[in-house]
């Protein structure tokens, strides 16, 4: 049952290594890539299963008994995003055959790829602090990798931007781990959660909040701190900018959920009401910086941002509703938000651009690609029956309970201006008329590409359209999600109580 | 002790934030050195100092048989330091190749991913 838990890092590194060792041979490193990406799906489905099953799952690495070794956990949260992170591996690794070339495959993009990959899932299934920090710095350095590999000279620019302020945010968090074992003296996350509250000292505790919020909200990429994102964002290959999009974000909002339950899990102190009100600042910055742009992958770009928002406002509002929101949010958007990549990468292909005013036609030619843009993108914006629909419904309710009436009015109103950029590329990139009127069609490409490109994307579109029309089972699965945040007592029975055998 | 290393830690991090608000880049990075100092130093006095021997436990005993020091906080430094080894080692690389590339170290001059102007309004101006 241990390995089990270690198979979701354990699996992406062995893969790094073999497909580095491989590079030379890109036919033996592309099946590598998508073998250790499907084997990593159906560890995750076991994993979730295995949670559902049995509450809580964790192992103590080493043998050594939790506090004193490195554990690892899987509760119900922690268990949905391995899936979801698995899938999107899965995903983009099909999309990447198509996409990157040989040059950087040479270059090892598939060690790197698969790096990230084990970083992301290693900070899921991590109980420790410090581990976590280690995993940051994993998923950190593939990323800053990935994004230069190639060295174009927007690739140096974005990545100067994006490398700078995320070393900032690691220096922040290690910082802020010591100051927390200074206080508490233990990194294990179920131990912190015991120790904190026997500490006197308001305001160490408030400042090391703080101090958390800035190095996660850096990652996470909220307001103010998102300026890195989308500087550099719409700067290497679709694939990697798929990926960075539907993950390392994520990565962040994920260690904030966990800091602000299991650490300082109190729903009215000041750090709530700083992660409410960056939340809502979040939401409206990013989407109006994408009101304001016409390049399709810096639209996308800033749409992250605002999302980011609403999974922190999840976190801020503090209710049973608002976390499930959260969840079912984080799910929603991490698929949506790929798959809108991933189109934007088969667009440019077909039109030759990314700048919504060069490009066009795409209705016309490939009816295909726009109605899966149409399912993403629509999903996005909050449309009924869409996904989408359901994750805002959740959190507009969840702040209407709380009589926080400007918070869902905020909401409503980033819903409506993520609708007018969703459709400005609609009628710029796919209604309108090519401007030189040379748009290919799907048909042009191989048949290789073609199913490279759009199985993900349908892949994508399917899981979409699943959440959005019967979404009974998955709000029932963020609920009890939910409910495990909120009461970290089965967390702490499974990682402090001693094994039974 | 401690409070002479945490005023250490202090200057180290003014030092630090006042390097990296330069725009050259390299002054950015040593700034950058300066902070992880810092950090590390944070890690090692929150461990608390203790005049006491090497946490070794002698051999037949379970447990060390005198007062030792916090072993902990000396792990966690060599696994910071040998990340952050490997994290500036990297951008003094990424910083030579973008000096190569784009000619210019100061991050001001540095628009190649966000140009000041327009596309659309280059074209209508060429």
């Amino acid at each position: 049952m241990s390995w089990l838990l270690a198979l979701p890092f354990l699996l992406p590194i062995l893969a790094a290594l073999l497909t580095f060792l491989g590079r030379g041979r890109p036919r033996l490193a592309r099946g590598l890539s998508l073998g250790s990406c499907g084997l990593l799906l159906l560890v995750s489905l076991a994993i979730l299963a295995l949670v559902q099953a049995n509450g809580v799952v964790a192992a103590q690495m080493g043998g050594w008994p939790a506090p004193f070794g490195i554990t690892l956990v899987a509760d119900r949260l922690s268990a949905v995003m391995l899936v979801v992170a698995a899938v999107v591996g899965l995903t983009v690794a099909l999309f990447a055959l198509s996409d990157i070339d040989t040059h950087h495959e040479q270059l090892g993009f598939y060690s790197y790829y698969q790096l990230l990959l084990a970083g992301v899932c290693g900070s899921f299934v991590t109980g420790d602090l410090f581990n976590l920090y280690v995993w940051f710095e994993v998923m950190l350095i593939a990323s800053f990798a990935l994004l230069v590999l190639g060295g174009e000279r927007i690739q140096l620019d974005g990545g100067i931007k994006y490398v700078a302020m995320n070393l900032v945010s690691t220096l922040l968090m290690l910082t802020a781990i010591a100051l927390l074992y200074g206080l508490t003296g233990t990194l294990n996350l179920a131990q912190l959660h015991l120790a904190v509250t026997e500490v006197d000292n308001p305001l160490a505790e408030n400042l090391l909040a703080v101090l958390f919020i800035c190095a996660f909200g850096i990652k996470a990429a909220i307001f103010p701190l998102f300026f890195w994102l989308p500087a550099s964002y719409h700067a290497p290959p679709v694939a990697v900018t798929a990926v960075f999009a539907g993950l390392l974000t994520k990565v962040g909002v994920y260690a904030l959920i966990r800091t602000f339950t299991l650490i300082f899990p109190a729903g009215d102190n000041l750090a709530h009401e700083i992660l409410l009100a960056t939340a809502l600042l979040t939401m409206l910055t990013g989407v109006l910086g994408a009101a304001a742009h016409y390049e399709f992958r810096k639209i996308l770009a800033f749409h992250i941002v605002s999302q980011i928002g609403f999974l922190v406002l999840g976190l801020a509002l503090y209710s049973p509703l608002a976390l499930t929101g959260a969840v079912f949010y984080m799910v929603h958007n991490i698929v949506a938000k790929t798959n809108l990549f991933l189109i934007s990468g088969t667009a440019q292909r077909l039109t030759g651009s990314f700048e919504l005013a060069q490009i066009g036609g795409l209705y016309r030619v490939s009816p295909l690609l726009a109605a899966l843009f149409f399912i993403a993108a629509f999903s996005l914006a909050g449309f009924p029956p869409l996904s989408g629909f359901w994750a805002k419904f959740l959190l507009v309710k969840a702040s209407l309970d709380q009589a926080a009436y400007w918070v869902a009015a905020v909401a409503l109103v980033t819903g409506a201006l993520t609708l007018f950029s969703m459709s400005k590329i609609w009628a710029e990139a796919f209604w309108k008329d090519h401007p030189r009127d040379d748009c290919a069609s799907l048909a042009t490409l191989t048949a290789g590409d073609r199913l490279q490109r759009l199985l993900p994307v349908i892949a994508l579109a399917l899981i979409t359209l699943v959440l959005g029309l019967a979404p009974e089972p998955f709000i029932e699965f963020s609920l009890a999600a939910a409910g495990q945040l909120l009461d970290p007592g089965d967390y702490l029975r499974a990682v402090l109580a001693p094994p039974a055998d | 002790m401690e409070t002479a290393l945490a005023l250490l830690v202090g200057i180290l991090t003014a030092t630090g934030v006042y390097l990296m608000l330069a725009r050259n880049l390299l002054r950015y990075l040593f700034g950058l050195i300066l902070l992880s100092n810092a950090a590390n130093l944070a890690i090692f006095t929150a461990g608390r100092l203790t005049r006491a021997s090497p946490p070794l436990v002698p051999a037949g005993l379970e447990a060390p048989a005198v007062a030792v020091a916090n072993p902990l906080p000396q792990a966690l430094i060599l696994t910071a330091i040998v990340i952050g080894f490997g994290l500036l080692a990297f951008t003094l690389a990424l910083i030579v190749r973008a000096y190569r590339r784009l000619g210019t170290l100061d991050a001001d001059d540095m628009r190649v991913a966000e140009p000041r102007k327009k596309p659309e309004q280059e074209n209508r101006h060429p």
